[in-house]
């Protein structure tokens, strides 16, 4: 079971890194979606199923949402802001 | 496989707050920074959770199979966390609402280029 | 430059976190291994966990942190989200309202009856959540948010069918207004803000627990109402 909670906590760091580093807003945004979930399934794992639930229905889907409302009012591109 | 028992959701945690604190420093995109805020919560909301496990220990709720109380882990960083949760997102809702407004008064979202939020 | 000094903080920060880390026991077993707090101390969790049952009759000890033993913590986050939602709205006004969706085509038939079918199993599935909070893992947070994104739903999928404004504005300030107001009762029949006057019932009983339901009820409908309004104004609004 160590094995599999390492592995999603390598996971994890990966998509942290990603959100990180892509240029596509969109992109970083899906990477932060899953950032949420495999801390979701951390929670669950270490005895915590109301934070788990909380995680998963407010941070992987709600503020997912709320981001990319905000990302088609603004810029999509890190590289050009421009208002056209 | 000790070292990994004990210290790998320490590195977690500490890693996001890392790379956190490093995109909201370094990124010109305001809606950038906004992400490096979200992973610092995340990161430290999964470092509470961490400090208050027990080892074989079971959720906090009595269920009719009779569970023992002190087989159970700390309630009381999980409550916060809740807390923490909700928060975090009305903290991003406000935050992307005045990003919208910046964008439409400076008509950018670099943060080179619009006074007063250079340093 | 700025990258360099970036770089220099994060390597501070990075060795205080390394530092707090090696000292920081994971799973810790508390008094009866010899690390963590010593048996003299006072451990809350403990206390919690072990007269928890008793004093609330709530089967989730979680559940009776949140709403009974921190209850003002709970008002005082109701709080934060009303601002927040009141915050956004303020921002986002315009005087002349935009149709958000006046440039989007209308949704097919599949994905239109496909939708209208499933919110209300989600609003349900939210209901259910926050009803048993006090039973089963949940609560009103959760089953507020899963309230929310059968709103979201209903916007993503059939764009011309928006939900009425007032309604939802009324849902929201008479239940948050409800909360105070039980809060209050407690205060005039016991002597104490936020007082369990209810009686427990049974443990494991739908109807038991004092008024830990009954706020987790309330919670429910307002953080529902309240990220639904949240995400009516960022998406463009309606009338």
């Amino acid at each position: 079971m160590i094995v599999f909670q390492t592995f999603l906590v390598l996971v994890m760091i990966v998509a942290a890194l990603a959100a990180a580093r892509f240029g596509d807003l969109l992109n970083a945004v899906i990477a932060c979606a899953l950032v949420s979930l495999m801390a979701s399934i951390i929670f669950f794992f270490l005895q915590a199923p109301d934070v788990a639930m909380a995680e998963a229905s407010i941070g992987a889907g709600l503020s997912t949402a709320i981001f990319i409302f905000a990302i088609n009012k603004t810029v999509r591109y890190e590289g050009n802001e421009k208002a056209d | 496989m000790s070292f990994l028992s004990s210290y790998i959701h320490y590195v977690g945690c500490f890693s996001l707050i890392l790379i956190g604190l490093y995109v909201v420093l370094v990124k010109p995109n305001l809606i950038k920074v906004i992400i490096g805020i979200n992973l610092i919560d995340t990161g430290v909301n999964l470092f509470l959770i961490a400090v208050g496990y027990i080892r074989a220990g079971t959720a906090p709720i009595f269920s009719e199979a009779a569970l023992q109380a002190d087989k159970m882990v700390d309630p009381v960083p999980q409550a916060l966390v809740l807390t923490a949760i909700v928060i975090g997102v009305s903290v991003l809702a406000l935050a992307l609402a005045l990003a919208i407004r910046v964008y439409g008064h400076y008509g950018t979202l670099d943060l080179r280029r619009i006074k007063g939020l250079r340093w | 430059m700025r990258r360099l000094i970036s770089l220099l903080l994060l390597l501070i920060v990075a060795l205080g976190l390394a530092l707090c880390l090696s000292g920081a026991p994971f799973g810790a077993r508390g008094a009866d291994e010899g690390a963590g707090l010593a048996p003299d101390k006072v451990n809350f969790g403990r206390r919690y966990n072990e007269r928890g049952l008793e004093e609330n009759g709530a089967a989730n000890i979680v559940t009776s942190v949140v709403v009974n033993y921190r209850g003002f913590d709970t008002l005082g986050e109701v709080t934060v989200l009303f601002i927040a939602a009141v915050g956004l709205a303020a921002v986002l006004y315009t005087r002349t309202g935009k149709a958000a969706s006046a440039g989007a085509e209308p949704s097919s038939l599949v994905l239109f009856t496909g939708c209208r079918f499933l919110f209300p199993l989600i609003l349900l599935l939210g209901a259910y959540i926050f009803i048993h909070g006090h039973l089963t893992p949940g609560g009103g947070f959760q089953g507020g948010a899963v309230v929310a994104s059968g709103f979201l739903l209903i916007y993503l999928g059939c764009p011309d069918r928006k939900l009425s404004k007032a309604a939802v504005g009324a849902v929201e300030s008479l239940s948050g207004l409800a909360f105070v107001a039980v809060a209050l009762v407690g205060l005039t029949v016991g002597g104490s803000f936020l007082l369990n006057f209810l009686p427990k019932g049974t443990v494991y009983g739908l109807l038991s627990a004092g008024i830990i339901p009954l706020i987790y009820v309330l919670i429910g409908f307002k953080v529902g109402s309240e990220l639904g309004g949240i995400i009516d104004n960022l998406s463009g609004g309606s009338e």
